[in-house]
């Protein structure tokens, strides 16, 4: 039998315990100790641009390939970047940053096939643009027209999802659906799920449920926590004793922290984790390690709880250009396509601008529309009453 | 509203007209979406081997399989949220909360997703699911399984409410609940689960969202639905011992509230008595009272009275019968009313 030290005692590997209120030059420094993420973090691509090998996961990629995941990242960036624009000249009421998290989501999200489903947060702008939905229809819910303009079957992207966590169990159901379909083996035509949440959410309950479920029907879903340090003004610290990664185990499934920062490394274990739970291996929780370069909303002030140096030491780790650097040390493209992605990137803002800018307030009725699919005679009662109200004031406006 | 068809089949080979149980009704019922509708799923803590822990669910894993009637986690968060994606997958959930203060865990589920998906994608999304309560008190039980928290859903936009009486509204409801494409929480007299009556599996049922005059009379009106129903047929039948006519209304659905049958009897009896065991503030019951006055002014010869639960917690059930609505807290009320 084990002595009572192994079960009390911290072992060697243990992280440190937590202060209860801990000094933002504590926060700090326990954001260098981990900020390379440990020994097992997966990468293929440093933060100097250079590519190493990885003994588990490795990725074939072309330069045709790697310039197109540039392009997805400075895209999605220079889109994030209008859309802050564009609330702090008041065409928004709030935006949610990506700045930072851009690999992690293009990654993941180019991993994806296109029968595989994903449930987003409310932050995955990169991973809507994978799915084909253009950034300006992301707007309308931030600029208070609708409550999330595309079709989440046709697009395989569900809506964005703003309670934490609610979504890691809708994801999981799914996944069972998906388990039961007979869309889990080896045929082509076998599925996935993908679903996105923050470091913040794993301590929700919904998000142990998602684990529990997904776990007990093998469902093909893969788990994408994204931790980006920082839920709100809470560190991940403030979530977690042990590193995230390490809690699938205790679910009974496997768990891996791969530099959300480095595309590459993203990609591959994505793919490979999407395509475990095709072939009814699944779930798997992947714990991509990154930094939240803004703020948590436009709403948010993080000079309140963090220091600066800390984005300092993130932004060399910046996850677009370590891609560049390589894409230059390679040859793999010139000053030329540089040029092109960032024409496409300004064109893509303008659009995006005029998009917003044009987006209609719906007719007032609207707010009674699809609150049931079928008949509720108390709600038409209540609209009709309204619409003869609205009716009765001089040219049908008041 | 056109009365949806039902021409399912039942798959008792017995006679037509049976005399069963409202938990045997509701068995026979959720029996017969199944076999309409491969996609129907059966789900909730201890619903497949042991068929529930009110034998609802009976023999239904047995025959459909473990793939369609589902033990699931110990985890109500769990049974809602997965059924969310199983609907948007195409499927029909029929969740079972084991009883109704256990529903909580999954409240934020139920009124931030269930009641949300469809508004929220312009709906492109349908929630086609049945959240089925066990509801109530009267059994003698400890707490959290006595209670009545059916004006939570009714308050939360987006969601059906319906609640049973009898077997034949059982055998009926719970098929038209899994019908319908919107999601519905679908409440039962977890107190009245062995009571008997007739049902007719070839007789068109009415309506889900309607309520239904079960008794005619004159002097007052009587509305009440689920376990209060059958308090308030037999306040009437007492009554008329003593010579006074109740009609009887019993609402059989929450949300949407179908009134008119109730305007209808208010406007001739001018009296009306609400009969609820939840408590009263805040409650269906007061939403009731404020359209009977608005729409039926005139007519009334007494204020509305509500007979409800108390505002307290639901006791011990020692003290249960105190705080339940019976049939002479129910007469007492009809009295004041007509003395007013």
């Amino acid at each position: 039998m084990s002595s009572p030290e192994k079960w009390t005692q911290p072992g060697p590997d243990s992280p440190p315990a937590t202060a209860a209120a801990p000094t933002a030059e504590q926060v700090i420094a326990g954001l260098r100790a981990t900020d390379e993420g440990g020994a097992d973090l997966v990468q293929l691509l440093t933060p100097e641009g250079e590519r190493v090998t990885h003994p588990d996961f490795d990725i074939d990629i072309t330069a045709d390939e790697l310039r197109g995941l540039y392009r997805d990242m400075v895209l999605v960036r220079r889109a994030d970047r209008e859309a802050n624009a564009l609330q702090r000249k008041g065409e928004l009421g709030l935006w949610v940053p990506l700045l930072g998290q851009e690999a992690a989501q293009i990654g993941a999200g180019r991993a994806m096939k296109p029968m595989d489903m994903a449930f987003p947060s409310y932050r995955e702008h990169g991973v809507a643009w994978c799915r084909g939905i253009q950034p300006h229809e992301i707007l309308g819910m931030f600029r208070g027209t609708d409550a999330g303009s595309w079709d989440p079957v046709e697009r395989r992207f569900h809506p964005y999802t703003i309670v934490i966590g609610n979504q890691v169990l809708n994801a999981a159901g799914y996944a069972m659906g998906q388990k039961f379909d007979g869309k889990v083996g080896d045929d082509a035509d076998s599925e996935a799920t993908i679903c996105f949440f923050g470091d913040g959410a794993t301590s929700q309950g919904d998000v142990h449920e998602g684990f529990v479920w997904a776990a007990v029907y093998d469902a093909p879903l893969v788990f994408f926590c994204q931790n980006n340090q920082w839920a709100i003004s809470e560190p991940t610290e403030r979530q977690s004793r042990l590193p995230l990664y390490q809690r699938a185990r205790g679910y009974g499934f496997p768990g891996i922290r791969v530099d959300g920062n480095d595309v590459l490394a993203t990609l591959a274990v994505s793919r490979w984790a999407l395509e475990e739970c095709r072939q009814g291996n699944g779930p798997i929780l992947i714990e991509a390690f990154t930094y939240r370069m803004d703020a948590h909303t436009t709403s948010d002030d993080p000079s309140r709880y963090r220091l600066s140096d800390e984005l300092e030491l993130w932004k060399l780790k910046d996850p677009i250009e370590r891609v560049k650097v390589h894409l230059v040390k390679q040859q793999w493209a010139d000053q030329a396509f540089f040029d092109s992605v960032e024409a496409d990137a300004e064109e893509l803002a303008i659009t995006m601008r005029e998009h917003c800018v044009n987006l209609q307030t719906p007719p007032a009725e609207r707010m009674f529309s699809n609150v049931y699919a079928e008949d509720h005679p108390v709600l038409d009662a209540q609209r009709d009453e309204f619409l003869a109200y609205h009716a009765g004031f001089a040219g049908g406006e008041h | 509203m056109a009365a949806p068809t039902m021409d399912r089949p039942t798959s008792d080979a017995s006679a037509p007209v049976q005399t069963l149980t409202i938990a045997k009704a509701i068995n026979n019922g959720l029996r017969a979406a199944m076999e309409a509708d491969p996609k129907v799923l059966v789900m909730g803590e201890d619903v497949g081997k042991l068929g529930g822990v009110f034998r609802i669910t009976d023999g239904l894993q047995k025959d459909f399989g473990e793939q369609r009637v589902l033990d699931t986690p110990l985890s109500e968060s769990g049974i809602i949220g997965t059924a969310v994606g199983l609907a948007i997958r195409g499927y029909r959930p029929v969740c079972e909360i084991q009883f109704e203060g256990f529903i909580f865990p999954g409240f934020d589920q139920i009124v931030s997703q269930v009641a949300k998906l469809h508004y929220r994608t312009q709906g492109r999304l349908k929630l086609p699911m049945v959240i089925r309560v066990p509801f109530g008190g009267g059994i003698g039980a400890v707490e959290h399984h006595s209670d009545s928290p059916e004006s939570y859903f009714a308050h939360t936009a987006g969601l059906k409410v319906v609640s049973c009486s009898n077997p034949a509204d059982a055998y009926w409801m719970i098929q038209q609940a899994i019908d319908s494409d919107d999601p519905v929480l679908f409440f039962e007299p977890k107190r009245r689960y062995y009571e008997k009556g007739e049902v007719d599996t070839t007789a068109a049922p009415l309506p889900l969202h309607s309520s239904r005059v079960l008794r005619t009379g004159t002097d007052a009106t009587l509305v009440a639905y689920g376990p209060m129903v059958r308090v308030s047929l037999d306040a009437a039948a007492a009554a008329a011992e003593e010579g006074r006519s109740l009609e009887v209304v019993d609402l059989r659905t929450l949300s949407p509230l179908d009134l008119a049958p109730v305007y209808d009897s208010v406007r001739r009896t001018g009296r009306l008595v609400v009969v609820s065991e939840a408590p009263g503030e805040a409650s269906i019951a007061g939403e009731i009272a404020a359209k009977v006055q608005q729409e039926c002014f005139y007519s009334l010869e007494a204020p509305v009275l509500r007979v409800t639960g108390f505002d307290t917690p639901y006791p011990p059930s020692k003290l249960e019968e105190e705080f339940l609505p019976d049939l002479d807290r129910v007469l007492h009320a009809v009295d004041r009313s007509l003395a007013w």
